[in-house]
């Protein structure tokens, strides 16, 4: 290898963030800074990253103990490109906190700095694992510090919500280590690439049905709105945007890399993505709460996602699986900007009914204006990331003669259009407010909806190589 | 008994286990039941797991997997135990409230 990117550096995603996040026990003051400094460290690490040439594999066996019993790590494009998405949303949600949080609510914000951490240093860990047990272990420690980022507001719903989610996290983890018990008896490894098309169809499903759980895809998705919406805007926006992905992540890596044939499986991902479209749609129209709105859009999205399964067939390139990935990440920085604008909604009017939300467009245009843009993104209009995503996901489906896909990809850009509609009209009402939003804050909010649109125009290279470079 | 029948019963009595606990996991109002049974499940899955065929050596890695099952087991397990104290003194009572979609 002619690149030099030393086989350590993937260690430094994992380690910095949680060593700072143990750190912030030991701190009375400098959280934020250290959380900036510490996720500075992180960005820098993973854009480093991009000098491993396309379609090699940067290998790093932890401690140096070799597999099965030592971990292994390893990078190729996939990983990179939610490292990457990952330490931006990550960072600028930290940033939005350390200008935002910290004044409007100083008790909150001095416990939201260490889940944060361990939410990362989790998501970076997960995307490095090469086998279904490490990956395991990086889905508990990732549900363990979102738990923590939803009972920050320490009341009765958030509690309520965090529990909720936490038993049926424990449900979902326990079939997905049936499953891995299952995996490894049959295969005789845990590695997902050695055990490709040996993985039986019993331990595929419940492995499947436990990421479901834990990834809130319909059917299993009634956890997600109380408990995203009872979060601080910062934690929700990292709930929203990057945990849930978690679970994407893997069962893309499951059904294309290990059990690439499975076809009425693939169907059934399909028919769950359909209900989670336009299930999720019609309750986000439904909702009075902005907060929920949006947690709700979250669940529809995620149906996007389960598309990707029967329209790219088992296979590790094309344009449906570069459609997928790119829809997580355009859905991430969309999302992400939504929930941090949410958050400046309700610190401007101190609550956050959708039938109250007067004067916003007089008073706090910037966040209005940056809920649309995500909106855009959402709705899959041009030159958004989300729609050059679509635009792949219905290539594949009228290539490979699966249009019936392609409807539900169009009508639940129509049903994102109306619940963001809903929400700008409202906004446009005449009426007093009880403080202006900090600047700031809004500028991060609308450069995140602003990377989601431009996703669009700059997505050339990375999607070439997503279509072209099997890993 | 031969050599087969005798860890076959782990896989059994492992997946029993594990539907027994599923199942009072969703059933049981009481969180403190449903964490019990979270528990109880996870045990089922350590016995498949540590299963190994035709009662050769045991595998050193289904050993490793089990272990740490129970470390992360017993982690999860610690900090739903202080979420349920805090929910009890806050709502007065170990349950969750119905209805999320409302």
């Amino acid at each position: 290898m002619s690149a030099g990117v030393a086989p350590w550096l993937l260690a430094a995603p994992v380690a910095l963030p949680l060593g700072a996040g143990l750190l912030m026990t030991l701190l009375t003051r400098g959280r934020s800074l250290l959380t900036l400094i510490a996720g500075t460290g992180v960005l820098i690490a993973v854009l480093l990253l991009l000098d491993v040439p396309a379609g090699t594999r940067l290998e790093l066996a932890v401690g140096g103990w070799p597999a099965p019993l030592g971990i292994r790590w390893h990078l190729d494009l996939l990983a990179t490109v939610f490292l990457i998405s990952t330490a931006v949303i990550a960072l600028a949600v930290a940033l939005f906190a350390a200008l935002h949080l910290s004044r409007s609510e100083p008790a909150i914000a001095r416990h939201f700095w260490a889940p944060l951490l361990f939410v990362w240093a989790a998501l970076n860990a997960l995307f490095l694992s090469a086998d279904v047990f490490n990956l395991y272990v990086t889905l508990e420690l990732l549900t363990l510090a979102a738990v923590m980022l939803v009972t920050l507001e320490n009341n009765q719903p958030a509690l309520d919500g965090a529990m909720r989610y936490l038993l049926v996290a424990l449900a979902g983890s326990t079939l997905y280590l049936l499953g891995v018990a299952l995996f490894y008896h049959a295969t005789g490894t845990l590695d997902l690439m050695l055990a490709a098309g040996a993985v039986p169809p019993a331990a595929l499903a419940l492995m499947t049905i436990g990421l479901m759980a834990k990834g809130a895809l319909f059917p299993l998705h009634a956890w997600l709105p109380p408990a995203h919406a009872a979060a601080p805007a910062p934690g929700s926006a990292l709930l929203s945007a990057l945990v849930v992905k978690a679970s994407f992540y893997i069962l893309l890596r499951l059904w294309l890399e290990s059990a690439p044939n499975h076809d009425a499986g693939r169907i059934l991902l399909g028919l769950c993505g359909t209900g989670a479209v336009i299930w999720g749609s019609l309750l986000a129209l439904t909702q009075a709460r902005l907060k929920l709105v949006v947690a709700y859009s979250t669940v529809a999205q995620l149906g996007y996602l389960l598309l990707v399964f029967p329209l790219a067939q088992g296979a590790w390139t094309g344009p449906a699986f570069a459609g997928g990935v790119w829809l997580a990440v355009s859905h991430g920085l969309a999302k992400a900007a939504m929930f941090l604008s949410a958050g400046l909604v309700m610190y401007t009017l101190g609550h956050d009914r959708i039938a109250e939300l007067r004067g916003l467009a007089q008073h706090a245009p910037l966040t209005l204006f940056t809920f649309g843009i995500a909106g855009v993104t959402l709705m899959g209009l041009p030159p958004s990331g989300g729609f050059v995503a679509k635009w792949l996901l219905l290539t594949a489906a009228f290539g490979s003669g699966q249009w019936p896909w392609a409807l539900v990809l169009l009508g639940g850009g129509l049903l994102a259009a109306v619940y963001t509609f809903r929400i700008i009209g409202a906004g446009f009402s005449d009426g007093i407010i009880e403080r202006k939003p900090p600047r700031g804050p809004q500028w991060i909010a609308l450069v995140l909806a602003g990377l989601a649109l431009l996703a669009g125009v700059a997505a050339e290279l990375p999607l070439l190589q997503l279509q072209e470079a099997a890993p | 008994m031969t050599g087969v029948e005798v860890p076959l019963i782990y896989v059994v009595t492992g997946i029993f286990i594990f539907m027994r606990g599923l199942y009072a996991l969703f059933a049981r109002p009481h969180l403190l039941h449903k964490l019990v049974a979270g528990n109880l499940a996870a045990s089922g899955v350590f016995l498949v797991i540590a299963w190994s065929p035709q009662g050769g050596p045991p595998d050193p890695v289904a050993q490793a997997l089990v272990l740490t099952g129970i470390v992360v087991s017993v982690a999860i397990t610690a900090y739903a135990a202080a979420l349920l104290v805090r929910l009890e003194q806050t709502s007065g009572k170990p349950y969750l409230e119905h209805d999320p979609d409302k």
